[in-house]
């Protein structure tokens, strides 16, 4: 017996969802029914998205007729009941990704007051956030925006009453409970608190974005000499 | 062969069917808003279904083609005119080399399509020519024309004088009778309001600050019924999301992927048309939808384009 729910949404999504809450083991639960849906390839299959405790699955035009959104509902309540294949989350076992970060107060504006918050010094702040083993939870909001979960509960900070009007690209930040990298300069709520040189998403490259959902992500502290060097690279 | 914009209009985008099967990696649909105005101008131009075409809002663009073409005006109704002769929608027009087509203000409807036989020569970005404002790819380097632009233009027609052809076609995507506020069929989402009729008892106005990405509307505000707190979950296009201030947004093309507000229905594709051409401050009403009948009521819409598909090739028979 399984107690995620299904239920359609619009005409040719249906929505599983199996907790209401933003949890790590949650979200790998996630991860993994995504990746045995994708494994099984039904031929109606055109997406699975995950979020951090739902995954939409959505549905081939080509397979439409009347009925077609029922008998996927019902392929899906037999995969949720049948016996739990063993098929790790994608990412599960691999090596961290590693984002490289300049905690440098031209890109870090908000780490002073999020330091006072927690009660440390900016340097514990940096040092903790590196320390995380974070997993992307989900993509979603903007291209290539990877919410993460793992924040040390001590860096957890309300978002800002009055949003930032503009967040650069590349910057690191912290949301409450989570953190995340804003591919793109884009209004925001969240605590800057870093900013990466690499490129979150670019529409022209071969793989859009850098990370996907399930992956794990690992933060590396360095200078403004190491930020100016790896973005001269990505430039050219 | 080329198009130069002579003057932008008020947002002018290219757009295609959209792209699919990316929203994993958070990115939107994009896509012409009003389905039904893009594949008949596309049918009308001699393209196939799914070509890239103008989409304009509310004001229209001037344009020189360099090149004779045929193009075709459907959806929104407005004032057209080539080098100061009114040309009318619904019908294709042909274009002799250095025509100026000016395209003025909506008269009656938000959006209108403009395609040119042969297809606006855009490559594509991640599948789709489409223009994805919010994230600033595709299209026309991902923003609205400006003066200036040249589009590619792929044309092969031979064309001496302007040609308009007395004949049209009728560019109505349903039966539904004129007159009364535009209806929009929800299906059901994930979150019931109190009561819960309360979406469909009133009539709505779009807000001004209504966008490709959402139609903001204004009414009484709206109760969920479970006011507690949610966990973002994928979003499509069609959601209907409720923000606290209890004003309802109609998600569209340029929808986000996930989203946190409570869903309280879906709007069906086969109105779609309908969300697309409301301008702010006109009034729609909602009424609650079963699967089949959205599914009936896309056929049926799918139906009548093909039928208007083999009128105009048996129209291009008689006269070849």
């Amino acid at each position: 017996m399984n107690d995620t729910t299904i239920e359609p949404l619009g005409e040719d999504a249906l929505l599983l969802r199996l907790d209401r809450r933003i949890d790590a083991d949650v979200n790998a639960r996630v991860h993994a029914l995504a990746a045995r849906i994708e494994a099984a390839r039904p031929a109606w299959l055109r997406e699975v998205v995950p979020a951090y405790a739902s995954l939409a699955v959505f549905l081939d035009d080509a397979a439409d007729g009347e009925n077609y959104l029922q008998a996927a509902h019902h392929w899906l309540r037999a995969l949720l009941d049948g016996p739990d294949a063993a098929c790790p989350a994608p990412g599960a076992e691999t090596a961290p990704f590693d984002i490289p970060v300049c905690h440098a107060p031209a890109f870090a504006p908000d780490l002073d007051a999020l330091a006072a918050h927690a009660g440390l010094s900016p340097r514990e702040v940096v040092a903790r956030h590196c320390a995380g083993d974070y997993r992307v939870a989900m993509v979603g909001f903007a291209p290539g925006f990877p919410y993460l979960l793992g924040l040390d509960p001590r860096l957890a900070m309300p978002r800002r009453a009055t949003p930032r009007t503009r967040v650069p690209a590349g910057s690191v930040a912290i949301g409450g409970a989570q953190t995340g990298i804003y591919p793109r300069e884009s209004p925001g709520g969240w605590h800057v608190i870093g900013r990466t040189p690499l490129a979150l998403f670019d529409a022209t490259r071969e793989a859009p974005c850098l990370l996907a959902a399930g992956q794990r992500v690992r933060f590396v502290a360095i200078d403004e000499a190491g930020f100016d060097a790896l973005s001269a690279g990505a430039g050219a | 062969m080329r198009i130069e914009v002579l003057a932008p209009g008020f947002a002018t985008l290219l757009q295609d069917g959209g792209r699919s099967g990316l929203r994993r990696h958070g990115i939107a649909t994009a896509g012409a808003l009003d389905p039904w105005s893009f594949a008949l101008a596309n049918l009308l131009a001699g393209n196939p279904p799914g070509a890239p075409v103008l989409e304009l809002t509310l004001s229209g663009p001037t344009l020189r083609f360099h090149a004779a073409a045929r193009v075709a005006l459907c959806g929104a109704g407005l004032d057209a005119d080539v080098d100061g002769t009114p040309v009318p929608a619904s019908r294709p027009l042909d274009l002799p080399a250095g025509s100026v087509l000016r395209l003025g203000r909506c008269l009656d409807g938000a959006r209108a399509y403009l395609a040119v036989h042969g297809g606006l020569a855009v490559a594509p970005v991640l599948g789709s020519a489409s223009t994805d404002l919010r994230a600033g790819f595709g299209g026309c380097e991902g923003r609205p024309l400006r003066r200036g632009d040249r589009l590619p233009l792929d044309s092969s027609v031979a064309v001496d004088a302007l040609h308009v052809p007395a004949w049209w076609i009728d560019p109505a995507f349903d039966d539904r009778p004129p007159g009364g506020d535009p209806l929009v069929r929800l299906l059901p989402g994930s979150d019931a309001t109190t009561p819960t009729d309360a979406l469909f008892a009133q009539t709505w106005q779009v807000a001004p600050d209504s966008n490709r990405q959402g139609l903001r509307l204004q009414g009484n505000a709206l109760e969920a019924a479970d006011r507690g707190e949610r966990v973002s979950e994928p979003v499509v296009p069609g959601t209907v999301q409720l923000p606290p201030d209890g004003q309802p947004i109609v998600l569209l093309a340029d929808a986000q992927t996930h989203g946190g507000y409570p869903r309280i229905g879906h709007a069906i594709r086969a109105d779609w048309p309908v969300l697309a051409q409301l301008r702010p401050g006109e009034r729609l009403r909602f009424a609650p939808c079963t699967q089949a009948e959205a599914h009936r009521a896309l056929c049926g819409q799918r139906q009548r384009l093909h039928r208007i598909a083999l009128a105009l090739d048996a129209k291009n028979d008689r006269r070849a």
